[in-house]
């Protein structure tokens, strides 16, 4: 059966932590880490492998530091 | 589980949907976490690289928070004196007609200092874009009280909430410039969810298309959120704003082809 997958990349380095695009993903896929990056912000990153690609926490995202990928996958 | 994704190769260069544009430079923002200028300037930039026009584009910084938006966006800008963003937009759209001229001011820029140089470009029906970002503070200085700021809206110079009777009543410039016969398109926007994201870029892309038939004044208000200078964290700044911010601004076209929306529609559209 083909699904459709997703998956994001978060540039962590950028990330200024505002936790907008937690609130725009529908599956939970984000979540703050508990490391900081080197500007001492407590950046977003990924925690599950629910992601559709809808791209929504990309769309929202102030600082624009998500890419979307999206493919179909298929399983047996 | 990152690794499991590796295993099925999602991230190829040719599975990618959603990248930051290339005119959006790499350098970071100065903004701070969660300010609406950061997504607004990416709509932008998104909507130049779609249209491709980003060659012939001008745009015109204010004095505000996004004094650097010089910095940010790849394409050609002038940096205006305090609030006279409009003023210099009409000497470029005038002496280069075939270019696409827009300005970018904060509430302070456009809503105070400059109202005068705002009110009269529109009048007189310029040919360009107005982008206009609303958070009812300064927001640069430390969070002042702006003519746009809400009755009994706390800020740094109203600390007990804005007294009417005593500091006036907030301005609603965008409703102002709507009823102006030079302006064509007024609507009313904000960044905080994915669909009011989505629904700006369209926005900014009707504004953009407008200048070609050289129609006059696109106005494009955006209510945007200052979590520093209210003293929030993001996310509780985008509760604040729906629940205060949209009531008094409500979102939605006020001003589409030379005609006033009814009011009924702006609700509902809400």
């Amino acid at each position: 059966m083909a699904k459709i997958k997703g998956d994001i990349v978060i540039n962590t380095e950028r990330c200024k932590g505002c936790e907008v695009c937690i609130a725009a993903c529908p599956f939970t896929v984000i979540a703050m880490s508990k490391d900081v990056n080197s500007k001492g912000y407590h950046f977003a990153m990924k925690v599950n492998d629910e992601c559709t690609g809808c791209t929504n926490c990309a769309v929202v995202c102030p600082d624009g530091v998500i890419t979307v990928y999206r493919a179909k996958v298929t399983t047996e | 589980m990152e690794e499991q994704f590796e295993k099925i190769e999602i991230r190829k260069p040719e599975n990618i949907v959603y990248k930051k544009t290339d005119l959006l430079v790499d350098r970071p923002l100065s903004y701070c976490p969660g300010c609406g200028h950061g997504t607004v300037h990416r709509m932008l930039m998104e909507v130049l690289e779609e249209m491709n026009i980003y060659e012939k584009t001008i745009g015109v910084s204010p004095v505000g928070c996004s004094v650097l938006a010089y910095d940010f966006l790849n394409i050609d800008m002038i940096g205006a004196a305090h609030g006279r963003a409009p003023a210099v937009a009409t000497a470029v759209k005038r002496l280069w007609p075939d270019h696409f001229v827009f300005t970018y001011q904060g509430d302070g820029d456009l809503a105070a200092i400059g109202t005068a140089e705002t009110i009269h470009a529109c009048n007189r029906g310029e040919n360009f874009t107005i982008i206009f970002i609303n958070n009812g503070i300064y927001g640069m200085t430390g969070g002042q009280m702006a003519p746009t700021t809400l009755p009994g809206m706390r800020s740094s110079t109203s600390p007990y909430g804005r007294d009417v009777p005593t500091m006036g009543h907030p301005l609603k410039i965008t409703e102002l410039v709507a009823q102006l016969p030079g302006v064509h398109f007024v609507t009313r926007q904000a960044v905080h969810t994915p669909g009011n994201v989505r629904k700006t870029k369209k926005a900014l892309r009707k504004a953009f298309e407008l200048q070609k038939e050289n129609k006059g004044v696109a106005f494009v208000e955006v209510v945007s959120n200052c979590n520093s200078g209210w003293k929030m964290t993001p996310v509780q700044a985008n509760k604040w704003m729906e629940e205060h911010m949209f009531p008094f601004y409500p979102l939605g076209d006020i001003k589409v082809d030379g005609k006033l929306v009814e009011k009924k529609e702006m609700v509902d559209k809400e």
